[in-house]
């Protein structure tokens, strides 16, 4: 299979942001996740939740809730305004001041002609969603004490919101409050300390169900405004709450790090009336469950642990398959770290900065799995701190190492290195052409010489780099006209050819030397989550979220026949349910046949040479394989090579002197810069 | 039926108890009860005991059935009555509160649990549920009809659903819900493991009486409230985890407000239905409880226990009575009578002596020789009481507990003396070095004069101590020293005994007798018995004519078989045993004892006299305290019972079984252990002389060689010269078979 020397990559820090709100959009079956770095990301539950977009957050931004309104998607934060996100360009579209202070909570009715937002002055305001717009309409009767959660009637006639103390039900016709609830505070200590309901659910059949720092999870009859029933879920927060389409389920989350669930049961089997039981715990999380959302076929949740968990039902879903696995997104679903091969460089990127470093050297020979001696340790060359208050929402260095360019939604920079010996200086380029405001992906051809900048409308601008002068090219665009930002680019070694891959799941590829578009890739129903262009043969190697790989021969504008024959064969069944989707594709120049994968827990080599693997053959052979005699191997051997010896993969990528750059972020590491849970008894009572 | 009916004279095999009033306890005994806020019932071997919940006294005992009896229901429809199964096959209707059997339902299959439902009242409902893999039978009146394949025999993993709608039944990891109505079974899985290695097998099932809610008890101790499950697939169960270990059983109250489980941690649990959280403990109950049961109106809350005991707890969580069987557990003591209160004494709970009278057929009390906090749990090292005896007026009680292996031993001797003002043993003397090795035997000495105690242990020594008044130290309690430390060629001790009168002391070292005085200490006479070492000693009673007329001669040996059991009773004076029983039990005979007679019996015939004074009791490797008793006792206690037995058994002599299907000599010689008790020196010829034939004799007289040889030396020694010679004829005689 070939031997690597490989750069095990543990220094770059990254630290994913707690997860804040959750925000599910059924028609189109998005959920969108905002984290309190301010960042808003969207996933596709019907895609196996891959991450489609990602909206950088900025500074002090304090996400506090989502909502979704039709297509549209509103935030509500501390900083007292309220944003619309423009999905297709992924950035904020526009913000509005509340003038209420800090907004706890923003909800949508389902009739999705108005907004409401708690603010920490007491008032509930009303906002009229219009066109490309939203309008503010009235303020509820005006309460003492903050308000933290609210919730619609699904008629739209009424209104609830959860207070300091007590829950208020207002009309939304005539703004006056309905309904007082007042909450009991929590047993001991926790008397003098206010019980704040996090969370409000109102139900169509007039039940109000509540959640609060007591730990209780109350069920309210809205017409008598009286108490039915009290859960003790928890000794302490339940911070969030959510009700399945259906309203026969309610999940809470809790400070423990458990999802409680709720159902809408008959007592006795077969009659009428109804009782809120609870039935499952769900316990995915070490720290606080800020939010959960119950899609009616899976429990999302996500909280201080920066994890987003998909948990389903599996008596909700009909038949087993890749929805049916536990999830745990933990990384991005894009890479966040570039290489200049030639140069052996790293480019880590962090929200408000970016990191360079030289990779270490080593001359040394070991057997395989030993640990070499290090002639040269790995160098920080340069740390790039942005400025202004966005965050970077690409990078990328250039092949040779000279160039470092990076965009936020507001700037686009270039940067030169000057790198000689132990003497680095980074000059910033400052006449670039107007084209390039921001960009969406950033990515260099294999001679240094050319800067693809993706923008909006799914367009790439093209700028040629020199040492003096840099020009504007041309831009590229598709013909489908879609308007959907460009996640990844790919341009091919030879510099003649450039792919990219839109949220609209096209794939176009560019002829560089006329500067037009060459052809499109036939759509297929998953996003792409990584692709390149072959180096020798100008193939284009894509995979899919759904787990499936496509080769394109870009010459002959088609699917090569080895991509047929997998399509023909079909993947290994393991390969399919694996869960996390693979961020980066690379080849071998000195094994043509290879290419080189890697997604979150695994790192693969394909040997296009080799059989595919069928149903019955073992997948994971490697070890099998080893045991082995020589002769027997290659009767046993198929085309995928897994290798599970890393910890969790954020990069790999192969370089220019044949060794393996493999950057690793173990979740231990990421766990052990959380702040601590809150304090459990394991055993006695 | 299962009596054996020889002459004059019963034996009492395992099935039937009833004859006995000292009748013996097992585990599951008290397995399945029910009761009213005044009356507990439990099936108690193969009968009913009906135990009044304020006082603890068992109030009747209904016989009748011939086997033992595996459940117990109140008749829905009138609760003064209840129903009783067994393994006979037969399901009786009883009156608990008069003692009188109604009805007999004749099934012809064993049954193992029975069920009663409310709504199906009228004619009962009953389950039938023999193996597992038969299919089980539902009764309605005569007609029987399949309801569940596949049950568990545990009666605890079955029960009924909220107004008999339903029967719900777990077996290994499957949970089936049959519904009557629809004719309709659900059947729900879990996982043989999860990730984190939980053990989801199910151990037991309740149902809440007003919801649609199963509670399911699993291994590892997650207990799970099923709902929803007339649903194939969107079932439900949540999940409540305390017990460290399996769950053994649950009950709900009868409200339904509170579910109350139990498991080997001996605390009961109660979880109360609406707020799951909230959870309220009762520990330190006695053994792993077994059962739990409610009584109809919520009042009273009940559990058996794996030690054979029930706790009776008010519902407010207070225990209010104890009924205390025999208690079950491992047994290192032999089997001692304490004199004071004519109580076995044994092994009892961890720790623990227990004071079992056999008169009353309950524990007196018990006493706490180790004094450290017992933790339930596997694989733990604790101390455990190995050893103890009483001296012969009971004023003295010396015990041994261990804890450890052998290399890491640890041990105590303690002296507990009798305290007159009190009434109970108190804690003289703790010697925690008494030995360098582990203690291998002890006695006490009978003598009048002086209180000694003498103990042999694996060190080669053997150590007399004796209750000195020591005037120096000023202390008010007389506490034991060490008066004389004794070895032989460093052979280790095996066992240690004092003759009746105290002058002698005999202590085995392997195969050697030695004799010593107990005035001088001197070594008086050795004794070499070569087939091996000696695992039993005892001195005849020899001296005084008073214990002539309270006690009776016997020696008794056992025969240590995998298969068979056998009893034989000898005289000393003879090679021939006076009495032989074969298979008295299921199992090894693991200690016998003979405890003395309240009042003698006056029995004419020859062969029985020897159980005149006193009763042979012995206790079999499940725990069963068994005896024998004659004829004209049982026929007294048949006369007293308004129901009367059929018997159908067949005239089987013991000897005819034991001479049909003996083969194996030579084996069972190994095998052989003996034990001697209580010896008269009477010298009366024995009557029972039965025609054997040649190989079986051989067999016998292999057994009796070291019999005799043993107790012709003791009397060599006391007489010195007369019974040389019969000890030589018997030799002779001996080599001649």
């Amino acid at each position: 299979m070939g031997e690597f020397k490989v750069h095990r990559v543990r220094f770059f820090d990254y630290m994913p942001s707690a997860i804040r709100a959750l925000a599910f959009q059924p028609q189109r079956e998005k959920i969108a996740v905002a984290r309190t770095s301010g960042s808003v990301e969207i996933f596709n539950c019907a895609d196996r939740f891959f991450q489609e977009k990602i909206i950088p957050g900025r500074e002090q931004a304090a996400t506090e809730a989502l909502a979704w309104v039709g297509d549209r998607l509103f935030s509500a934060g501390l900083n007292g305004v309220i944003s619309e996100y423009d999905l297709e360009n992924q950035k904020v579209k526009y913000t509005i001041d509340a003038f209420g202070g800090p907004i706890w909570t923003i909800a949508s009715n389902q009739q999705g002609t108005h907004l409401a937002v708690g603010c920490e002055d007491g008032t509930v305001k009303l906002f009229e969603v219009c066109e490309g717009k939203i309008q503010f309409e009235k303020n509820l009767a005006k309460q003492k004490g903050r308000i933290l959660s609210l919730s619609w009637h699904p008629s739209g006639s009424r209104i609830v919101a959860g207070m300091m103390d007590m829950i208020r039900v207002f009309n939304t016709e005539t703004g006056q409050s309905v309904h007082r609830l007042l909450v009991e505070r929590g047993i001991g200590a926790s008397r003098s300390v206010e019980c704040v309901v996090w969370g409000v659910v109102y139900l169509s059949d007039g039940t109000i169900i509540s959640g609060d720092s007591s730990g209780k999870v109350k069920i309210w009859d809205d017409l008598t405004g009286t108490l039915i029933k009290s859960h003790q879920v928890t000794k302490w927060d339940v911070l969030a709450l959510s009700v399945s389409q259906d309203e026969t389920s309610v999940v809470a989350g809790t400070s423990e790090g458990t999802v409680v669930q709720f159902q809408f049961l008959s007592v006795v089997l077969g009659q009428e009336d109804k009782e809120w039981v609870q039935t499952r715990i769900f316990k995915n999380h070490t720290h606080d469950v800020r939010t959960v959302l119950e899609l009616g076929t899976a429990v999302v949740s996500g909280g201080m642990d920066t994890q987003f968990v998909v948990r389903p039902l599996l008596d909700k879903i009909e038949e087993r398959g890749p929805e049916c696995v536990l999830r745990k997104i933990q990384f991005p679903h894009r890479s966040l770290v570039s290489c200049a091969k030639k140069a052996g460089l790293l480019l880590f990127q962090y929200p408000g900065h970016l990191e360079l470093w030289r990779l270490g050297e080593s001359d040394g020979h070991g057997a395989s799995g030993s640990v070499l001696p290090v002639k040269r340790k790995p160098e920080k060359l340069l740390h790039l701190k942005i400025k202004g208050e966005e965050h970077i929402c690409c990078s990328a260095v250039s092949p040779c190492g000279e160039w470092i360019a990076y965009s936020t939604v507001a700037s686009f920079r270039l940067y030169r290195l000057h790198c000689d010996n132990n003497n680095v200086s980074i000059t910033k380029v400052s006449k670039l052409p107007k084209v390039l405001s921001s960009a969406n992906q950033i990515c260099f051809s294999s001679d240094s010489s050319k800067l693809f900048a993706a923008s909006t409308c799914s367009s790439v601008h093209v700028v040629s780099l020199s040492q003096t002068v840099h020009k504007f090219v041309c831009t590229l665009k598709p013909k489908s006209g879609s308007v959907q930002a460009v996640h990844l680019l790919a341009a091919s070694e030879d510099g003649k050819w450039l792919a990219s891959a839109n949220s609209d799941r096209e794939v176009q590829i560019y002829n560089l030397t006329k500067m037009k578009l060459h052809s499109t890739v036939p759509v297929y129903n998953s996003g792409v989550t990584a692709m390149a262009i072959h180096p020798t043969t100008n193939n284009l190697f894509m995979v899919h979220a759904d787990q499936q790989v496509f080769e394109y021969s870009i010459e002959e504008k088609k699917y090569t026949d080895w991509s047929r024959q997998v399509q023909r064969n079909g993947l290994h069944y393991l390969w399919l349910a694996r869960d996390t989707p693979v961020t980066n594709v690379t080849f071998n120049p000195k094994n043509p046949t290879h290419i080189i994968l890697h997604d979150a827990y695994m790192f693969c080599i394909i040997d296009q040479t080799l059989p595919l693997p069928d149903s019955s053959s073992q997948f994971y052979n490697q070890l099998t394989l080893r045991s082995l005699p020589e002769k027997d191997r290659t009767k046993h051997s198929h085309a995928f090579k897994m290798c599970k010896t890393f910890k969790e993969l954020m990069f790999v990528e192969l370089m220019e002197d044949q060794s393996l750059v493999a950057v690793e972020r173990p979740l231990v590491e990421i766990a052990a810069q959380l702040p601590a849970p809150v304090r459990q008894k394991k055993f006695a009572t | 039926m299962v009596l054996h009916s020889i002459g004059g004279f019963l034996v009492h095999k395992m099935r039937d108890p009833v004859l006995d009033n000292t009748a013996w306890l097992k585990t599951y005994y008290y397995y399945y009860c029910y009761f009213l806020c005044r009356f507990l019932i439990c099936g108690s071997g193969d009968s009913v005991k009906v135990f009044s919940t304020s006082t603890e006294e068992c109030v009747h005992v209904l016989e009748g059935h011939t086997d033992q009896v595996t459940g117990v229901a109140l008749n829905p429809a009138n609760h003064l009555q209840v129903y009783s199964c067994s393994a006979d096959g037969t399901v009786r209707l009883w009156d608990f509160i008069d003692g009188i059997l109604i009805k007999t339902f004749i099934f012809g299959y064993p049954i193992l649990s029975l069920y009663v439902s409310e709504k199906h009242a009228g004619n009962f409902q009953l389950l039938a549920l023999h193996l597992p893999k038969v299919p089980d039978q539902e009764v309605e009146a005569k007609d029987m009809f399949a309801v569940l394949c596949d049950i568990s025999p545990n009666p605890g993993s079955t029960a009924f659903g909220q107004g008999g709608e339903y029967i719900a039944s777990a077996l290994g990891l499957r949970l089936n819900v049959y519904f009557f109505r629809k004719q309709k079974t659900y059947r729900f899985s879990l996982k043989a493991t999860d990730k984190k290695g939980a053990k989801n097998a199910f151990t037991c099932v309740a149902c809440h009486p007003k919801d649609d809610c199963i509670a399911t008890g699993h291994e590892d101790g997650k207990i799970r409230l099923w709902r929803n499950f007339n649903q194939k697939k969107e079932y439900t169960y949540s999940t409540q985890h305390w017990h460290h270990n399996a769950v053994s059983s649950l009950c709900f109250t009868p409200e339904g407000m509170h579910l109350l489980s139990g498991g080997v941690e001996s605390v009961l649990v109660q979880w109360h239905c609406e707020e799951v959280n909230k959870k309220d403990f009762l520990p330190r109950l006695g053994g792993a409880i077994s059962h739990i049961a409610v009584s109809s109106d919520g009042q009273m809350y009940c559990t058996s226990h794996s030690d054979n005991k029930i706790n009776i707890i008010h519902c407010s969580f207070k225990l209010s009575a104890v009924i205390q069987g025999l208690v079950k557990g491992n047994i290192w003591t032999d089997l001692v009578i304490d004199s004071r209160t004519k109580a076995l004494v044994m092994n009892g709970r961890p720790g623990h002596l227990q004071f079992y009278s056999l008169q009353q057929d309950k524990q007196l009390y018990s006493l706490d020789i180790v004094q450290q906090e017992y933790i339930y749990e596997e694989g733990l090292d604790q101390f455990e009481v190995m050893k103890a005896v009483f001296d012969v007026r009971g004023n003295w009680l010396a015990t041994v507990e261990e804890r450890g292996r052998d290399s890491d031993l640890e041990f105590a001797l303690k002296l507990w003396g009798f305290n007159e003002s009190a009434q109970s043993l108190e804690l003289n003397t703790t010697i925690t070095a008494a030995h360098q090795d582990r203690i291998t035997s002890m006695c006490f000495s009978p003598s009048t004069e002086t209180t000694m105690l003498v103990t042999a242990a694996k060190d080669g020594q053997f150590k007399v101590w004796l209750l000195g008044t020591d005037s120096e130290t000023q202390k008010e309690q007389a506490s034991w020293s060490c008066d004389f430390v004794g070895s032989y060629h460093g052979l280790q001790p095996t066992n240690c005994c004092f003759s009746s009168d105290g002058s002698l002391l005999a202590v085995s070292f392997e195969e050697v007798v030695t004799v010593w005085s107990s005035d001088t200490w001197g070594l008086l006479t050795t004794l070499c018995q070569p087939p091996g070492p000696i695992r039993e000693l005892c001195f005849g009673r020899l001296s005084c004519s008073k214990y002539l007329a309270c006690l009776h001669l016997a020696v008794t040996c056992f025969l240590f078989d995998k298969l068979l059991e056998h009893v034989f009773v000898f005289r000393p004076s003879e090679p021939r045993p006076l009495f032989t029983q074969k298979a008295v039990c299921e199992g090894k005979v693991q200690r016998c004892v003979f405890a003395p007679r309240a009042e003698p019996l006056d029995s004419c015939d020859e062969r029985f006299q020897w159980l005149n004074r006193s009763r042979l009791y012995y206790l079999t490797e499940k725990m069963e305290l068994l005896s024998f008793s004659t004829q004209t006792e049982d026929e007294r206690i048949l006369k007293s019972r308004k129901q009367l037995l059929v018997d159908d058994s067949v005239a089987v002599t013991p000897f005819y079984l034991l001479l049909g299907k003996h083969r194996r000599q030579q084996e069972e010689e190994d095998k052989l252990n003996f034990m001697t008790n209580q010896v008269s020196e009477r010298t009366q010829h024995p009557q029972a002389s039965v025609a054997v034939k040649e190989h079986v004799l051989f067999f016998f007289f292999l057994l009796l060689k070291i019999i005799v040889l043993k107790i012709v030396l003791f009397s060599f020694i006391q007489y010195g010269t007369s019974l040389e010679e019969e000890w030589r004829d018997t030799q002779s005689k001996l080599l001649e078979v």
